[in-house]
């Protein structure tokens, strides 16, 4: 099994005639993902490199059966995109877009409050990958390998380094979500982590966060509270550790405000609960492997 | 690209400017203008009328009073003479750092009989992802102290993403602080358009510290910070007219020109990386293999060969910058686009500190061929660890 994803999932990619959505589109159906069409408004009825082309989600919701959809659509169309893809009915929204305002994004919260049967992963996020079985995004499929890990992450290219890691180590995944460094984001870590809490295939999780919030405090909490009675280990990595305070560093909501969001603060409050904390980013495969005795 | 990248802009703006967004908005300031010359403040304090008015420095980092950056004149030929010695002097406050920044202008106001002050903040609470109201009667101080020390005396008010305020909330606010009821009337007004404000000019915070309660019972932000979403910046271009470049770091202003993500600090070791996260955690790991990184950058998920290249002309105006680490995990970026910048870059502009690449992802092997066949000399390293521990020796080794 894996989370979110799999074999039954039919890709809908929302701005699949544009440069990215191209490429990843065709990545994702190369990789065995059955991407079942894209949305571009004012192109329906056409086929784009062999997928058919919807005006609306509804539509193409209503002739391919998608329950999955990928976003990549430029910053100021992002929140649109995904509030229509909730209105279709979309289980799974995966917004890869970066840089869609705050103000938009707190609309786009308030809408899933009333469309609960969706569940956005993002923004500013590489996606979801599960070996073997699909992916929605951009992360490289060639890194990775089937398996019982679980990987949860704010960043894009930190989560690549922690599945190649893993994958170098003979250790492969279930499921690999990035969950975006965005302010705002549908998924948290800790509902990657109740994911993976409920999936008996994953056997331990790389959980990736990094400065400013307090989403990895929030996890900590639960991690000691829920998590831990599933006994599956986890492996921790805060980004940040040398980040000077007040500055944004590339993602929107990675930034150290009024002395919060540290990485030290992270990285106790995640010791205290039982999480396997790494300094180095270069050391969570090799922990992974050491705390499983493998 | 021409000119700055208004996506990566820092989108800090002074007092005086945040004072005059808000009065479009319908929040009482205090009357007042910026200058920029002694005799321009003089001529300012006389059209304010009256005797006192307050010569207030303007940069971009607060707790000017405590430096020195604050004064209140008796006449407008002191806050003429108050002016003179302020442009241009060097202010240094616990949010400038050691080197302090140099005066440019100054906000010359009215002076005004305080009664009471009082601290107002509005900004998105990302825990409950939604905007939050932040009052205390305990005005004019340090916010993040009065936390630390009387939790009690900060009220929040969490706004519902499709109500917005409604008057109830700022009424409870308001009686919160203790103030009366003619004044909580009006505090309903001002909170309205200080919302009003943040929604529509997309800002990431709005402060008002202190704001202030007079003698005659009028409320009025005396101070004023806005802090803007730099993601909203391309609907809003009359804000791009506020940014003030002698603020901002030379290199981080020439960075945004080719949508660069990059921020200076202290160290000699230039790093570039693709994306935020990694971008961090090699600077993390830099530390840990002893070194000092001298700078974030990340280049972005799809940089083009040309980024690449203006990317290493900027690591290299950094004169600290013994030693170089690439590190890239190819994704959208594909690390034959990546070995083709560096190897335009280090022919272009003949770098002369040694560079460590460490690349993986799509792409690698032809990268990885590129680089061994350009001639140029490159240090290579299959882990981050490894690429951390070649860098900091290389950088000892030129310093």
């Amino acid at each position: 099994m894996a989370v979110l994803l799999d074999k039954n999932t039919r890709l809908l990619v929302q701005g699949l005639t544009g440069r990215e959505g191209t490429f990843h589109g065709k990545q994702a159906a190369a990789y065995g993902t059955n991407v079942v069409g894209g949305t571009s408004p004012g192109k329906g009825g056409t086929t784009h490199e062999g997928f058919p082309i919807f005006n609306t989600v509804a539509e193409a919701r209503e002739r391919t059966g998608a329950n999955a959809s990928v976003i990549f659509v430029p910053p100021p169309f992002a929140a649109d995109a995904i509030m229509e893809a909730a209105d279709a009915g979309i289980e799974v929204v995966v917004c890869i877009t970066e840089g869609i305002p705050v103000v938009d994004m707190l609309k786009v919260m308030a809408f899933l409050d009333s469309h609960s049967l969706t569940r956005l992963v993002g923004p500013n996020c590489p996606g979801i990958i599960s070996p073997g079985k699909g992916k929605a995004g951009i992360i490289p499929h060639n890194i990775v390998r089937e398996g019982r890990i679980g990987i949860v992450s704010k960043s894009g290219t930190l989560t690549y380094e922690a599945i190649h890691q893993l994958s170098k180590v003979g250790m492969g995944q279930t499921t690999c979500i990035g969950i975006g460094g965005d302010p705002l984001i549908g998924t948290s870590h800790i509902d990657a982590l109740e994911l993976f809490a409920n999936d008996p295939d994953t056997e331990a999780v790389i959980m990736i966060g990094e400065i400013g919030g307090t989403a990895e405090q929030d996890a900590a909490e639960y991690i000691r509270t829920d998590f831990s009675k599933t006994k599956k280990p986890v492996v921790g990595f805060i980004a940040g550790q040398t980040a000077p305070p007040g500055r944004r560093m590339g993602h929107a909501g990675a930034i150290i405000a009024g002395g919060q969001g540290t990485a030290k603060e992270k990285m106790e409050a995640l010791s205290d609960a039982g999480v396997h904390v790494v300094k180095s980013p270069a050391d969570m495969g090799a922990k992974m492997k050491e705390v499983l005795g493998r | 690209m021409a000119g700055p990248n208004p996506k990566i802009l820092p989108v800090k703006i002074h007092e005086y400017q945040a004072k005059s967004v808000l009065a479009r908005f319908g929040v009482p300031v205090p009357r007042g203008e910026v200058a920029f010359s002694a005799a321009e403040a003089g001529e300012i304090a006389r059209r304010l009328g009256g005797d006192l008015s307050v010569v207030k420095a303007q940069i971009h980092a607060g707790g000017r009073g405590k430096g020195g950056g604050v004064k209140i004149a008796k006449s407008p030929a002191e806050a003429e003479e108050l002016a003179k010695h302020m442009i241009g002097m060097t202010l240094v406050t616990h949010q400038t750092g050691p080197e302090g920044r140099k005066v440019g202008r100054v906000l010359i106001e009215e002076g005004l009989q305080i009664e009471r002050e009082l601290y107002l903040s509005v900004l998105v609470d990302r825990g409950a992802a939604c905007p939050v109201i932040i009052a205390s009667a305990a005005g004019g101080m340090d916010i993040e102290e009065v936390a630390a020390k009387e939790p009690e005396k900060i009220l929040r008010e969490y706004v519902d993403r499709g109500a917005g305020v409604v008057p109830f909330q700022a009424r409870k606010l308001a009686f919160g602080m203790g103030l009366p009821g003619a004044v909580a009337n009006k505090f309903v007004k001002l909170l309205d358009a200080i919302y009003r404000a943040f929604l529509e000019t997309d800002a990431s915070m709005i402060e008002i510290n202190p704001l202030i309660l007079t003698k005659g019972g009028d409320l009025l932000a005396l101070d004023a910070k806005v802090t803007f979403d730099d993601n909203a910046l391309y609907r809003h271009p009359d804000l791009r007219d506020f940014r003030d470049i002698t603020e901002e770091d030379p290199l981080e202003v020439e960075a945004s020109k080719f949508s660069l993500n990059y921020i200076r600090l202290d160290g000699n070791i230039g790093c570039m990386v693709n994306g935020a996260g990694l971008a961090m955690a090699t600077m993390d790991i830099i530390k840990l293999a002893g070194g000092e990184p001298a700078n974030f950058l990340d280049v972005g998920g799809g940089a083009n060969a040309e980024q690449i290249k203006n990317a290493f002309r900027i690591l290299m105006m950094d004169k600290n910058v013994k030693a170089v680490l690439i590190n890239i995990f190819g994704g959208i970026l594909r690390c034959d686009v990546l070995a083709a910048g560096v190897i335009a870059a280090v022919t272009d502009l003949g770098v002369p500190v040694p560079i460590v690449v460490r690349m993986e992802g799509t792409n690698v092997e032809e990268g990885k061929r590129m680089l061994k066949e350009s001639g140029l000399k490159f240090a290579t390293a299959d882990s981050m660890g490894e690429a951390a521990d070649k860098v900091v020796s290389l950088a000892k080794q030129g310093s």
